[in-house]
């Protein structure tokens, strides 16, 4: 009898065709979906073409988005977008994404049903592991791995370890997934989870959102790990029913399996966590913040920028208006998104309380556009990173924290929770 | 194109006693690849044009102060956060010889290799040896020594499928030789 494994470890046996593996072992694995963006694809393309090779493995599943200098913020950056529009046309890539029909990726693959639960995923992007949350084994690679993956639909993969992070207890109000995920990098700190998987799990899981689940594997990358997974179950299917484009499959860990490391968490008490800069693993309850004014607040990224993400910002925006000499910025992630807000009426609220509208782009959250800091200016926002220089010059801050927080904190010219307006 | 490391495989092919020297230019803890190489210089992938802005955002005058062939020597966790290959490219670009580090964050240890920039993990080496201080390393023996104090350590041996990797010339040498069929 084969032993028992996680899901992990249960999603890589089965794309090597090997019946069980175990952490550490070496193991070439075929790849479902690779994903590329106008970062990191040009490299990719290039390593491609030097090697000689003629066609990707599958037109189908290689994906390519321009989503991260777009709308192209410069000659430079039109150029590497112009360089992946000219590659995908080429190789008649199904899923290639640019202008109207661009979000940013792991808002839109999710959204479109092009990875679904049980694939396994690599991105020239260090988010990928984000589609963990639908039950997939998702992983961050590099444009070189991007650029073998293309030609041969496979790559190779240590298999990690797993640590486990239970989270009991009902949520607190103003409190989701972004603050689960702080919370947890604030305790094993940003290389806590270094070669590892990180599974969560609990009763407070299983009630968590999609969105909130997606944006808890989407930070596994800031703990070091090498994804994020949550067992895919009746929310993951009401989620999946209607997108998957492929036939998908539902993965658990096996009872016995084991584990490097495991944690509980009683989430009934916890706060909004605010990471302050410039590590995302420096997260302190909201309460013990301080005083710390803002010039700029972000709500938007592949963390935080879907739909429920902007229902919590309309909540606390409702009838208020941005502190004055504070600058919101709302980036809606995928053009879906964009038009539901509109629908919903969140757009005039938004206007109303006197925060810019952007178009669905990585922009500010990498220091590329779209709201770039000056020295010495500070920044509280929904996305995932605040080392040194993230959001603009290397003597700005930024603060992460959840979309509610953001939204009040715009408010209010200085870090607070709802709460507190 | 960013060079593979055929020299590194060369002279491992020819089974010689292959040694990197240089200074050492140290880093803390979590140095992260958007102090490597900013978010505001990624709309080139030009090797040349990044290794301008090596280390920038962690110090302005590392390009400034490095000479080709000296080492980084960092603490826990280099190069974590985003995967972007911009950073092992403008280290090597820069002619840096390779970094030593405490540990290293995953996608950046990957990508390092698939580059051919060295990469040696050993916390001892990467606690003790200090700015300035001259260091070798002996690719075949993984033998770090630090010539200034005439302290050396051993760094972790490579997995043997990192070796190969490296031994083919990189990644893309690498899948080449596997897939030569495609590319006739």
């Amino acid at each position: 009898m084969t032993p028992p494994m996680t899901i992990t470890e249960k999603i890589l046996a089965a794309h090597a065709d090997l019946e069980y593996v175990e952490p550490g072992q070496l193991i070439q694995a075929r790849v479902d979906i690779a994903l590329g963006n106008d970062i990191t694809a040009p490299i990719a393309i290039k390593a491609f073409r030097q090697a000689g090779a003629r066609k990707v493995f599958d037109p189908e599943r290689v994906v390519l988005v321009s989503d991260h200098f777009a709308p192209h913020k410069d000659i430079a950056s039109a150029t590497q977008c112009q360089i992946v529009r000219q590659f995908a046309q080429e190789q008649h890539l199904v899923h290639f994404y640019e202008g109207g029909d661009m979000g940013i990726e792991h808002a839109l693959l999710p959204e479109k049903g092009i990875v679904v639960p049980g694939d396994l995923i690599i991105g020239a992007d260090s988010h990928t592991c984000t589609y963990g949350g639908l039950g997939a084994f998702a992983t961050g690679i590099g444009s070189t791995d991007l650029a073998a993956t293309m030609i041969t639909g496979d790559c190779w993969f240590k298999v990690p370890e797993t640590m486990l992070f239970i989270f009991t207890g009902k949520l607190p109000r103003w409190v989701g997934g972004k603050d689960l995920i702080l919370y947890t990098i604030g305790d094993i700190g940003v290389d806590g989870a270094l070669y590892r998987a990180m599974e969560f799990t609990g009763d407070t899981i299983d009630t968590l959102p999609m969105s909130d689940r997606l944006t808890m594997c989407n930070m596994a990358i800031e703990a070091g790990a090498k994804n994020g997974i949550i067992t895919p179950d009746e929310i993951t299917l009401k989620y999946v029913n209607n997108r998957a484009l492929r036939p998908f499959t539902f993965y658990a860990t096996d009872p016995g399996a084991n584990y490097a490391f495991v944690r509980e968490y009683d989430v009934s008490t916890m706060e909004p966590q605010v990471a302050f800069p410039h590590l995302p693993e420096n997260s302190r309850p909201l309460s013990q913040v301080g005083q710390v004014p803002v010039d700029q607040a972000v709500i938007g990224s592949c963390t935080n920028g879907r739909l429920e993400d902007l229902r919590l910002a309309a909540q606390v925006l409702n009838g208020r208006r941005v502190a004055s000499g504070v600058r919101l910025i709302i980036i809606p992630a995928t053009p879906w998104i964009y038009r539901q807000a509109l629908k919903e009426g969140l757009f005039e609220i938004f206007l109303e309380a006197g925060a810019i509208i952007s178009p669905p782009t990585c922009g500010p959250c990498l220091g590329g556009h779209m709201g770039i800091l000056a020295a010495g200016e500070a920044a509280i926002a929904t996305t995932n990173r605040n080392f040194v220089g993230r959001m603009g010059h290397p003597e700005s801050k930024v603060y992460l924290a959840n979309p509610a927080v953001t939204a009040a904190s715009a408010v209010a010219g200085r870090i607070v929770g709802p709460d507190d307006l | 194109m960013v060079e593979l490391p055929q020299r590194l495989a060369h002279k491992r092919h020819l089974g010689d006693n292959m040694k990197l020297q240089g200074q050492a230019h140290k880093f803390g803890n979590d140095i992260n690849t958007d102090e490597i190489i900013p978010g505001r210089y990624l709309s080139t992938s030009d090797p040349e044009e990044l290794a301008k802005h090596a280390m920038e955002d962690a110090d302005p005058e590392f390009v400034v102060k490095a000479r080709p062939g000296d080492f980084i020597v960092a603490g826990k966790n280099f190069g974590c956060g985003s995967s972007r290959e911009h950073a092992p490219i403008a280290l090597k670009a820069a002619g840096l010889s390779g970094v030593i580090a405490a540990s290293f964050a995953r996608i950046f240890y990957r990508s390092a290799f698939n580059m051919g920039l060295p990469i040696f993990e050993c916390p001892a080496a990467a606690a003790e040896i200090k700015a300035g201080d001259e260091v070798s390393v002996d690719l075949d023996s993984g033998v770090i020594a630090d010539l200034t104090t005439g302290k050396t350590y051993t760094a972790q041996p490579l997995p043997s499928f990192m070796q190969e990797l490296l031994a083919d010339g990189g990644l893309m040498a690498h899948v080449i030789k596997k897939i030569g069929v495609q590319s006739q």
